[in-house]
């Protein structure tokens, strides 16, 4: 998905994927559950989608790649198709349990190997990315919550249309300013720093755009209540209350909503690195689209959705951090 | 957003209370959606420019008298593409949207009706696909029926229909347990009749507002994937298409990017104001 829907935020109080687990599991094994039901769906996804596809399931497999009878062979073999279909299903479930992704038949590689040469730089767009979302959403939350009407109007006025411009417009802005016009950044490659530049605020904007009414609005809800009426009858500055008491607070809805953050980044990178002409991830997937690579494809649903768990483990963590009420439950 | 009381007969006077202070950005994003349902159903009536008709010893001709919005690399007309660009990327946008409230709908309602263990199922399906990468779910259909216009459209309503699906069952949920229902069933009607008397108005409720937002969700998927050369194949003016175009000629012709980008962002900036106007009215109106 390009840029952002705030009114898909998941509700607030449930665990990741809103799926609900017994409490008497304990938290640790109910994340662990949990977790494990986001794999298997998207792996099972990945599947349905494999089997649904009209034609045969060896020429999807092939897709636009050389056809020969040693390749069929391998496939027939490699994905049971001469086995009955429940064998064929787990014994796919059983692969990906050990960590193999399958094999590309076009490129003649495993997917495994094809995915880790690109993820390097889809790590460190994402990553600066989600910098700048954060870096501007508190900046913005913090000088505008609760002050007067016209400098919160122009605020929301920008976050609305930088949550409702498309990625790609973003990028094709800021490439003709910043690169044609004033030749400050490359206009392509991810060869030196600076490159990295304009694709992550390009992926960074809409982001910040979303987490930054959401920080607001916490904001304004934690300056109101009473403990940050006592914080300032203490005699402490507005901005002390701010940053010492009233954020943390206002952090909690917005680390909910990070699931759907990776989300955005991850099919981001997919048009941003088109837009830039990075190698990646994104690279990766649109040239398995296009020439109908599925084990590719596949692969990469699959990858996403473990990215999304393993950072949906690490913010549940630091959400208890955020939140000292929340470590004795 | 899970709502049990039913539907206010009151539309009017809730109607006439909103009139009451009238938003400038709300009129002004209307207007706008207004002339974006002209130029999907009658693009004819804006310009008579043909978007296809290419000129070659015309192009890159800057804004100017003949071609106000300038001509891109072949010497096609700017604002005839751009004016029936509309048509290929809110069309597309709306279609899709169309297929995801229908089949979210449906299953929503499905797995709000069906026994405890199917229900709960459907539920948790929803929602783990729901936490998907839109963009992925939708290249995962496209990798498997290729580009084409109506490729995009079932690619993205596929991707969209956890999001309606997931409402929709909540609401069920919620309806079907009310105290309405109950007395339906009491009376021995059917249960056929008492889910479509009493459950489905009820259900569909916050619908019309999510669909609203989601259109222009939709409409920004549709150009990202035409961005990237799955969406209506050349020469067909879709916005997402003709941005991909002007980055070549960015350089020299920046006006080629400049029109079918502020097309779109003022149509989900827009569809994003009226959605936003839908929801605080629904959710005033409910207790």
């Amino acid at each position: 998905m390009t840029a952002a829907l705030p009114a898909r935020r998941p509700p607030a109080g449930r665990g990741l994927a809103g799926l609900r687990v017994p409490a008497w599991l304990g938290t640790p094994v109910r994340r662990l559950v949990t977790a494990v039901a986001v794999l298997w769906a998207a792996a099972t996804t990945a599947y349905a989608a494999l089997l649904l596809a009209p034609g045969d399931t060896v020429d999807i497999l092939v897709g636009d790649g050389a056809d020969t009878p040693e390749i069929r062979a391998q496939i027939v073999a490699e994905w049971g198709l001469d086995r009955p279909e429940a064998v064929r299903y787990l014994s796919y479930l059983g692969r990906l349990l050990h960590g193999d992704l399958g094999r590309s038949y076009q490129l003649q590689r495993d997917v495994g190997e094809i995915l880790a040469g690109q993820v390097g730089p889809t790590v460190r767009l994402t990553l600066a990315a989600a910098a700048v979302g954060v870096v501007l959403a508190v900046a913005v939350a913090v000088a505008t919550a609760g002050r007067s009407v016209w400098p919160r109007r122009i605020v929301s006025a920008a976050e609305l249309v930088a949550v409702s411009v498309p990625q790609f417009v973003i990028g094709i802005v800021l490439l003709f300013v910043f690169s044609f016009s004033l030749g400050w950044f490359p206009v392509s490659g991810a060869a030196d720093p600076q490159a990295l530049v304009l694709p992550a605020l390009a992926l960074g904007l809409p982001v910040a755009g979303v987490l930054g009414q959401v920080l607001r609005e916490g904001l304004e809800r934690a300056l109101e209540q009473p403990f940050a009426v006592t914080a300032r009858s203490r005699g402490l500055s507005e901005r002390a209350v701010v940053a010492r008491h009233a954020l943390r607070h206002a952090l909690l809805p917005a680390v909910t909503l990070a699931g759907w953050f990776t989300g955005v980044l991850l099919g981001g990178a997919v048009i941003t690195e088109a837009l830039f002409g990075r190698p990646g991830l994104g690279r990766v997937t649109m040239q398995a689209v296009t020439g109908k690579d599925m084990p590719v494809v596949m692969a990469v649903v699959i990858l996403s959705a473990a990215v999304y768990v393993t950072i949906s483990a690490l913010l549940d963590l630091a959400y208890r951090l955020i939140d000292p009420r929340l470590r004795s439950a | 957003m899970a709502v049990a009381a039913p539907v206010a007969r009151s539309a009017a006077r809730s109607a006439a209370r909103a009139g009451a202070r009238v938003r400038p950005g709300l009129v002004l994003a209307l207007l706008v959606l207004a002339v974006l349902v002209v130029a999907v159903a009658a693009p004819g009536l804006i310009t008579r420019v043909d978007p296809l008709a290419a000129d070659p010893l015309r192009a890159l001709a800057p804004p100017g008298a003949g071609h106000p919005l300038g001509t891109d690399h072949l010497g096609r007309d700017v604002f005839a593409r751009v004016v029936y660009g509309a048509r290929h990327s809110l069309g597309i946008g709306a279609l899709a949207t169309a297929l995801a409230v229908g089949a979210g709908s449906l299953l929503g309602l499905a797995a709000g009706l069906a026994a405890r263990l199917a229900g709960e199922a459907l539920a948790r399906l929803f929602d783990v696909l729901s936490t998907f990468p839109e963009l992925l779910l939708a290249l995962l259909v496209i990798a498997i029926t290729g580009p084409g216009t109506w490729n995009v459209v079932v690619a993205i309503g596929i991707a969209q229909i956890p999001t309606y699906a997931r409402v929709v069952r909540a609401q069920t949920f919620v309806v079907r347990r009310s105290g309405y229902v109950e007395q339906a069933v009491t009376f021995g009607h059917s249960r056929a009749r008492v889910v479509a008397r009493h459950v489905l108005p009820n259900v569909v409720g916050p619908v019309p507002v999510l669909a609203t937002i989601g259109l222009g969700q939709a409409v920004i998927a549709t150009s990202g994937l035409s961005f990237l050369g799955m969406g209506p194949q050349p020469p067909a003016p879709e916005w997402g298409t003709m941005l991909a175009e002007s980055r070549d000629y960015l350089r020299v012709a920046s006006w080629v990017a400049f029109s079918p980008g502020v097309a779109l962002t003022l149509s989900v900036v827009c569809l994003t104001v009226a959605g936003r106007h839908l929801q605080r009215r629904f959710e005033g109106r409910t207790p």
